[in-house]
């Protein structure tokens, strides 16, 4: 199997929808397979970092135990989007993953640099 | 360029589904090619066999049926997405023992690896939906 360089995006928040946690899930497949993987929060996603989570009222599994498997899986570069964070006032110091903090420049250099893109 | 799909939206809630449906044929007729549909999400009911659309309406699955047949793409639903959501072919309504199964023809249930598969296959995996 050739290796390509994937990018995946990340841009649901972490409850609500099952969206955030099947594309997390498509992360630690992809992490299985050996490939390369970078993965971007973007927009509403950079709701998925935040430390402290608790979901028990809502019935719902912990998303961020589900992202704390990344490292397990091989999965070590992850970037948040600054100007998101920005948006919604969240300090970087209250992020569970360490996600390096990316400009709209960086974002779109690492938009660049992917073979693949996959959003959701 | 070869093309990969990845269909989160639901038939006939999501024009999502819709939209992937005529980009797909407007693609082959610009002269690209798709090597395959993942089916992800609520995605998963295009599989359904048991949709009954109205007649003024268009039958989803029939249009995907029938691309997928012409120009010979793989239609991959989820494994994971369907059985929470009630799509099972034969083997998995047997290995957990439902009566019924109701995955429609021309489409297979696999894993996520066949999304990465699709990724490395394919110069451009497109997102629809949800």
């Amino acid at each position: 199997m050739t290796s390509k360089r994937i990018l995946l995006i990340c841009r649901k928040a972490p409850y609500g929808n099952a969206l955030a946690r099947e594309t997390a899930e498509i992360a630690l497949a992809a992490g299985a397979f050996d490939q390369e993987l970078a993965i971007a929060f973007i927009g509403d996603g950079v709701w998925q970092l935040l430390d402290q989570q608790d979901s028990a009222d809502i019935q719902q599994k912990n998303h961020q135990k589900l992202l704390s498997a990344f490292e397990l899986y091989g999965i070590s570069e992850s970037y948040a989007e600054s100007a998101a964070l920005a948006e919604r006032n969240i300090d970087h110091s209250r992020l569970s993953l360490a996600a390096k903090p990316v400009n709209q420049q960086q974002l779109a250099d690492l938009f660049e640099q992917a073979d693949i893109l996959l959003t959701v | 360029m070869r093309f990969s799909l990845m269909i989160l939206g639901a038939p006939y809630s999501s024009q999502s589904v819709a939209t992937a449906l005529r980009f797909t044929q407007a693609a082959i007729d610009a002269g690209h090619s798709f090597h395959r549909v993942f089916f992800y999400h609520d995605g998963v009911n295009s599989g359904n066999a048991l949709i009954t659309p109205p007649q003024d309406e268009n039958n989803i699955p029939q249009q995907w049926q029938s691309l997928a047949d012409k120009h010979g793409i793989d239609l991959v639903v989820c494994i994971a997405s369907a059985l929470k959501r009630g799509v099972l072919d034969k083997k998995e309504a047997e290995r957990y023992e439902q009566t019924n199964h109701n995955l429609n023809n021309g489409f297979t249930i696999s894993g996520l690896g066949q999304l990465v598969d699709a990724s490395i296959e394919s110069d451009r995996l497109i997102t629809f939906g949800p």
